[in-house]
């Protein structure tokens, strides 16, 4: 592994440029493999190795089946989820956009509605959904915070408005078969290929694109992201829009994995959803994040969990794993940093005082 | 250089040869100043001249560097705000710094209220001593209301309250009266002369001169960094304070090409926004770089803030060959051929975190993308190209462009867009903050592209920039065009003289 420090300074620049830190210059392999996204892929494959070898019934195509199956709702809506938060948002009305998708879902199709409409209708509210609160943080100002805060209590309500005490259950049972069946005898749900579509447009609209580019310049910095042109408000509002939709479609697994529409379904999922994505390297501070590093993140987070379940360990202790691992992916960086920061400590501090002089 | 006029009174503060440097960048080289019992001292010069630094180091945010600081004739050493307030120097900036939700009476006795029975805090006695504060300064101010919703100037009397409860015995403005208007710039000088005449030392700034010398018993200039000279107001000349204030060569450093100048390219016509600037008109031709100079809030950068579409305008219209833009919309200013290197560079120019080759290319996103998708090769080719063609200095273009130098940083804003190959270029106080080598470059690159035919407006507030670059000065005060000067015509002096209030009153 290749690595140097350049000193800046001593290449001819002159002495009063200020500002020139020393940098470190890692080759390509060495910046990828020591990556954040390539650690958590680490401490993944460590989990499972250490799962497969030590707790019993863990090495099995059933376990495949039944994690992906458990994760895919979280998997889902963490796409358009690290999405919004990379724009320093937030949106904490998912679960019970999902839970007011699986009522619509069910009242209507006990309405008599065909299902293929109903499934449109479904896609179609989630839409809706989620331009209601892009409408309120990016056309109002509000923080995004208070306005799904307050769509979590509203939407979850309207379930119940809507479904009240009953569930439906008499979905057609090829598109329930269809919800668990899985490829071949690999245990992997057939479900998983959309999944993976859907992280697929995700990651190539923040990676690969102009739009992207645009989401975590704004991410970072909001002003000087207009200043380059980029529609802040535009661009937050389709985002929202996008979890709605994306919430709406793990409604519908939802409700067809469990055969059962209910006003209560995936409630506070939201959280699994926000850990996992944290856990993926996404800052909640804005700007920095990856969909690789999501998944990774959902997958570790529905490792770690099946397994203490597996090991019957009770709820209490998943949720505070759960609960532990967000506190730590969101302390990790700033413990980082702060170690990163002391090394340079005595320049830096220099530096910025250089700065601050100059304007 | 003259040395200060010495009065026979021990100075109740004098500061003498004081230094202050950040790193590399000397803010204050010689601060010089002394304050008399009972005079109203006035501090001028240019902006960035180090009259902020020296009241600071006065202040004890800063402590300098070098130099002899007494009270009193007694050396004194001040290491925090506290101690400077605690020997009788109060400070009162131009944004006065009160808790809104608190009432009047409270912020003035903030930390130390009068305590009655039982050590509780006595409001009965801080109303009274507030009351009796008001008086003496003969303002009418209720000190049960809550300071929230009072005008600057109220606010800035409760300050002077505050200190002369304080006992103060130097009392020092910054730009007291920026934000003021006539009658209270009045009211404010009534109670300065009060507070001298009851013995009080009191150093203020202003940029303008009838204030100036219509209040101040002496006036100290500053330039550079560095004391020039101290007169007795009924001595001296507006003239030739200005000659002080900008003299020094400005010939050499700044070269602007010759160019065949053409057409209007951006024109701007009776642009103006509500207490910020009205009736702005001006037109930049192909090849020209216009100037536009002014004090700092004069408005200059609101102005370009608003053709760019960053700010919303309330009258008016921005024609970029003759095509109207659209109003509050950057992105249809950039598609139209416009640019702007923004003021601030590390919050509005750049995305700090990001590196070098995605800035230079943030503006190009679009441009970039075939089939809707980026290519990374692309992407860096075009960063590494105008890294190169601009000299950027920095080991990767991959690194944060937070890594590099000011002016190595300011080089980036440039690329993106130079990049968009803009036709107008707007540029903000270009070398702010930078060292003079890279200075020099950006003139130069801007003065190549105004060779190019770009048309350039740059805002600055360095007087000899703008004399050395600009084809055409245009000078701003308080949110009004006020003159409009000719290369050959145009003087340090003269452009000073529009940019204060004493245009008309000079021959």
């Amino acid at each position: 592994m290749s690595e140097r420090t350049i000193v800046r300074s001593g290449e001819g620049v002159p002495a009063t440029t200020a500002g020139t830190l020393p940098v470190r210059v890692r080759s390509r392999w060495t910046r990828i493999l020591l990556s954040r996204d390539a650690v958590m892929f680490y401490a993944l494959i460590a989990v499972v190795v250490y799962a497969y070898t030590q707790v019993p019934y863990f090495a099995s195509t059933q376990t495949v089946g039944f994690l992906l199956l458990d994760v895919i709702p979280i998997l889902l809506i963490a796409m358009p989820m690290a999405l919004v938060i990379i724009t320093g948002e937030i949106d904490l009305s998912v679960a019970s956009t999902v839970g007011l998708t699986s009522a619509v879902m069910g009242v209507l199709f006990q309405a008599g509605v065909p299902i293929g409409v109903v499934l449109v209708l479904c896609l179609l509210l989630g839409t809706v959904l989620g331009a209601v609160n892009g409408f309120l943080v990016t056309a109002l100002g509000l923080p995004s915070l208070a306005v799904t805060i307050g769509t979590l209590a509203l939407y979850r309500g309207f379930a119940l408005v809507v479904i009240g005490d009953n569930a439906v259950a008499n979905f057609p049972q090829e598109l329930t078969r269809f919800s668990t069946s899985k490829l071949g005898d690999t245990g992997i749900p057939v479900v998983m290929l959309l999944v993976l579509a859907v992280a697929l447009v995700f990651g190539v609209l923040l990676h690969f694109t102009p739009f992207g580019r645009a989401l975590v310049a704004l991410g970072f910095n909001k002003e000087a992201a207009a200043f380059v042109g980029i529609r802040v408000g535009r661009a937050k509002f389709w985002l929202f829009v996008s979890t709605g939709l994306v919430s709406s479609l793990a409604g519908i697994f939802w409700t067809l994995r469990y055969s059962s529409a209910r006003s209560d379904n995936a409630t506070g999922i939201e959280l699994a959803v926000i850990a996992a994505v944290l856990l993926g390297g996404v800052s909640i501070f804005g700007g920095t994040g990856s969909i690789p590093g999501v998944i990774i993140g959902v997958l570790l987070i529905g490792t770690i969990n099946y397994t203490l379940r597996l090991a019957r360990f009770s709820d209490v202790v998943l949720s505070i794993v759960t609960g532990a691992l967000l506190i730590a992916s969101v302390v990790a960086p700033s413990i980082a940093e702060w170690a990163r920061g002391r090394l340079h400590a005595r320049r830096t501090a220099r530096l910025e005082l250089q700065r601050a002089a100059a304007q | 250089m003259t040395t200060p006029t010495l009065a026979d009174d021990i100075p109740v503060l004098e500061l003498h040869h004081a230094s202050k440097a950040f790193g590399a960048v000397v803010a204050l080289s010689d601060g010089t100043i002394e304050i008399l019992p009972g005079e109203i001292h006035a501090l001028v010069g240019e902006n960035g001249a180090g009259k902020s630094t020296l009241i600071k180091v006065l202040a004890g945010v800063h402590r300098p560097d070098s130099g002899d600081f007494r009270l009193d004739g007694k050396p004194v050493s001040f290491g925090t705000p506290a101690d400077s307030k605690a020997a009788g120097i109060s400070v009162i900036y131009q944004e006065p710094t009160l808790f809104p939700d608190l009432t009047v009476a409270e912020n003035i006795y903030i930390g130390r209220q009068p305590r009655g029975r039982g050590g509780l805090i006595s409001r009965s006695t801080m109303r009274a001593e507030a009351t009796k504060l008001f008086a003496t300064l003969g303002v009418p101010i209720d000190p049960e209301r809550i300071a929230a919703g009072l005008s600057i100037a109220d606010q800035q009397i409760i300050e002077i309250a505050k200190a002369i409860s304080l006992d103060a015995r130097v009392l020092i403005m910054d730009e007291p009266t920026a934000a003021l208007s006539g009658v209270e710039v009045e009211r404010l000088f009534g109670v300065a002369r009060s507070l001298r005449d009851r013995g009080a030392g009191i150093l203020f700034i202003s940029h303008r001169f009838d204030e100036v010398f219509g209040l101040s018993d002496r006036i100290t200039v500053m330039r550079d960094g560095a004391f020039i000279a101290t007169h007795t107001t009924g001595s001296v000349t507006v003239d030739a304070i200005v000659r002080e204030m900008v003299g020094r060569d400005i010939s050499a450093l700044f070269p602007k090409e010759e160019a065949v100048i053409g057409d209007p390219v951006l024109s701007v016509r009776g642009l103006g926004r509500a207490g910020v600037f009205s009736d702005i008109s001006f037109d930049v031709r192909a090849g020209e770089i216009v100037g536009l100079a002014g004090l700092v809030g004069a408005g200059r950068t609101e102005v370009a803030r608003a053709i760019f579409g960053i700010d919303r305008y309330d009258a008016g219209s921005v024609e970029v060959n003759g095509v109207p833009l659209r109003p509050h919309d950057p992105q249809s200013a950039i598609t139209a051929g416009l640019g702007l290197v923004p003021e601030d560079r590390r919050k509005q120019g750049l995305v700090m975190e990001l590196s070098v080759t995605r800035n230079a290319t943030l503006t190009l996103r679009t441009a970039l993308a075939r089939f809707g998708l980026i290519s990374g090769a692309r992407e860096h080719a075009l960063g590494e190209d105008w890294s190169r063609r601009l000299q950027v200095k920095t080991a990767s273009p991959d690194l944060p462009v937070a890594t590099l130098s000011g002016g190595n940083q300011q080089k980036v804003v440039l690329a993106k867009w130079l990049a968009t190959d803009p036709q107008v270029l707007i540029v903000d106080e270009p070398t702010r903050g930078i060292d003079i080598g890279t200075k020099a470059e950006v003139h130069r690159l801007i003065s190549d592209l105004a060779g190019r035919g770009i048309a350039v407006l740059m805002i600055s507030s360095e007087l000899p920039e703008v004399l050395g670059m600009a084809d055409r000065i245009l000078v701003m005060r308080e949110g009004r065009l006020t003159a409009t000067i000719d290369r050959t015509d145009a003087t340090a002096e003269r452009v000073m003289f529009a940019a204060t209030e004493t245009l008309e009153s000079t021959p």
